[in-house]
């Protein structure tokens, strides 16, 4: 009786599991899993996404060949894209990380007030949708906007930047201020072709109007990882503290012998979801620039769109969709290794 | 949280052999200085665009950086229900499939965190170790397979094909796994031998003591929605006018306005109403924003 009993719960529970774990998994399988091998099945095709895609034309290897061998125009919109994105992402997740730090280390004391006000007020950004801050942004960069205004407040000589439609780089303007422009830069600069740009393009740095979206990304953000980092600031135990200082270390000797070292999980944690977040920037280029101007900020997200929507290029899309997959693992992987093995230890 | 910080920092300051009184107390000033300088820079853009969207479009051109409108309008407000700009339409949309979305990634992800931390089955492991690697996938390689699924299955442009690719969430299914497994099993035990069914002791017993978790889900799974723009471009398209939501909505009236003068007036406004609704729940719920937070962060 006993038996049967405990056997007929078993039971029981083996279709409760089964069952439990069915709407959730059909739907992650049909969504997730499914979708992830059918992008490397139709990079391998040539399809334009509107008859079935059964329809479509096996191709092998060609979309992987035209966008990383072969010397033309898509390995050029490709890397172009690559080199946007790159640009963003490296000014993008050391700011973000070390303003979210600073604002934290300064946050993080027992007599301040307004903790509530401060709290709310810098996490509030990133509770907001991304439309609604790139249209309000949109207004604030117009080269007659109220950031320009604001600037010619402070610097009256100042020539406003029109924000939203500069496509010069950064390091180019920095290079120009010495002197070295395309014309005067030397020709193993300028005609060195490497995988479809000139090294004078690969060293443009961000464009001016791409500058603007990581600003606004880094406003954005900075907020909540500033309270991630609270949050682990208050964990650290307190006698380290009380004893480095009995022993005479400075503030900022503590800083770095105590609190960068038992941040370096949190720090690692933050960074990852950074580089992460970052290369699959979109929504800002889709709601502000459409990739412009002169495509300088077209990032890999927003060239899968475009080629698989505006170009019916779905082959082409699932291509540079598996290779930005295989970018973001490498990367999370170089930096594991650089940040989480000490983060280990 | 606040709690640590009281209990904690008195320590501190009291420390014996510390710097002398004056400079804590200048130090304590320039904390002061650098976080009401960084909040008036996170607050100013919403001031400006609050002030700007109560302006008559020449006013706002004329006058941007003036902070009280006159003549005071509600004017672009009203544009938000003229032309091109259907916003009753499309906030009704973001709330359909934000509460659609919310209340099956509640009921989903519990069901399914439950069973992997309380029920025995074969094979459980291999389904937590999936769950796990579809959080490793970054969203944006799923968009092209995603719209090819929604157009086999015939779900282009409908509202299941909105709601369906986004029912789950395998972070949702992490975070009440975690928490199932937290909770003593002695009620359930009780329960068990009392003949309640699995499903009578998730139900009754396990998941009414799961209220924190759950209300950070419920937040995490409504912001996400209501601020999502991506997958519904994908799943919507461009001529599913009707389906859209606020963030398709308005993102697209810009690129009506490519190569003409912005609508900036329209565009505040509609921004501003946008976020009305997250700035609500955001102040009524808000120490449970910061548990759910760092998972957010990854949309960037």
């Amino acid at each position: 009786m006993a038996a049967t009993h405990i056997a007929g719960q078993r039971r029981q529970e083996l279709i409760a599991g089964y069952s439990f774990i069915a709407p959730a998994l059909v739907i992650l399988i049909v969504f997730l899993f499914i979708p992830m091998f059918f992008t490397l099945w139709m990079s391998f095709r040539d399809w334009g996404g509107i008859t079935p895609p059964s329809f479509s034309r096996p191709v092998g290897l060609e979309w992987y060949q035209k966008l990383l061998f072969q010397d033309n125009i898509r390995r050029s919109e490709f890397f172009l894209a690559f080199k946007n994105t790159l640009y963003y992402a490296v000014g993008v997740v050391p700011t973000q990380t070390v303003l979210a730090l600073m604002l934290a280390v300064v946050a993080n004391s027992a007599i301040l007030r307004f903790k509530g006000f401060f709290r709310t007020t810098f996490y509030f950004p990133s509770i907001t949708s991304s439309v609604a801050i790139g249209l309000i942004f949109l207004w604030i960069y117009q080269t007659g906007g109220i950031l320009n205004q604001t600037i010619k407040i402070f610097f009256p000589g100042y020539k406003p930047i029109s924000w939203m439609n500069d496509p010069s780089g950064l390091i180019h303007n920095t290079l120009g201020l010495f002197g070295i422009t395309i014309r005067t830069a030397p020709t193993w600069l300028t005609e060195t072709n490497v995988l479809g740009l000139t090294l004078w393009q690969w060293i443009s740095g961000p464009s001016v109007t791409m500058s603007a979206l990581m600003m606004l990304v880094v406003w954005t953000t900075a907020g909540t990882m500033m309270l991630v980092f609270l949050a682990a600031l208050q964990d650290i135990p307190r006698p380290l503290y009380e004893a480095a200082s009995v022993d005479g270390a400075s503030w900022w000797q503590q800083f770095w012998n105590i609190t960068v070292p038992m941040l370096r999980p949190t720090i690692f944690f933050v960074v990852t979801l950074g580089l992460i977040g970052t290369f699959q920037v979109f929504d800002q280029m889709y709601v502000m620039t459409s990739g412009g101007p002169a495509g300088t900020t077209t990032s890999l997200a927003y060239l899968i769109y475009r080629a698989g929507f505006n170009d019916s290029q779905m082959g082409m899309a699932s291509a540079i969709s598996v290779l930005l997959f295989i970018i973001i693992f490498v990367m999370t992987i170089i930096q594991r290794r650089l940040l989480g093995d000490r983060a280990q230890s | 949280m606040a709690e640590r910080v009281q209990t904690l920092n008195p320590s501190v300051t009291r420390q014996p052999g510390s710097a002398p009184e004056w400079v804590r107390s200048l130090t304590t000033l320039v904390r002061y200085i650098v976080l009401f300088g960084f909040a008036i820079l996170f607050l100013a853009p919403f001031i400006f665009a609050i002030a700007n969207s109560f302006k008559t479009p020449p006013d706002i051109a004329a006058n941007p950086l003036a902070l009280i409108p006159n003549p005071f309008t509600l004017e672009n407000y009203q544009r938000l229900t003229q032309g091109a700009a259907n916003v009753p339409l499309w906030t009704m949309n973001s709330f359909i499939f934000a509460i659609a979305v919310t209340i099956s990634r509640v009921f989903l992800c519990s069901l399914a965190g439950y069973a992997l931390a309380r029920v025995h089955f074969p094979g459980r492991n291999l389904v937590f170790l999936a769950v796990l690697a579809t959080m490793m996938i970054p969203g944006v390689v799923l968009l092209i397979p995603r719209f090819i699924i929604l157009k086999q299955l015939g779900l282009l442009g409908t509202y299941q094909g909105g709601i369906l690719p986004i029912m789950v969430d395998a972070f949702g299914i992490f975070l009440m796994k975690q928490f199932f497994e937290s909770l003593p099993s002695e009620v359930e035990e009780a329960a068990r031998i009392d003949g309640a069914t699995p499903f009578q002791i998730f139900w009754s017993v396990s998941l009414p003591m799961a209220t924190a978790p759950l209300i950070a889900l419920t937040i995490f799974a409504f912001q996400g929605t209501w601020n999502e723009l991506q997958h519904f471009l994908i799943a919507l398209g461009p001529t599913a006018r009707d389906l859209w939501p606020l963030t398709l909505g308005l993102a697209t009236l810009r690129g009506a306005g490519v190569g003409q003068q912005l609508d900036f007036g329209l565009f505040l406004a509609g921004s501003l109403l946008m976020t009305l609704p997250m700035a609500i729940v955001f102040i009524v719920f808000q120490r449970y924003f910061v548990e759910s937070g760092s998972h957010a962060a990854v949309k960037g």
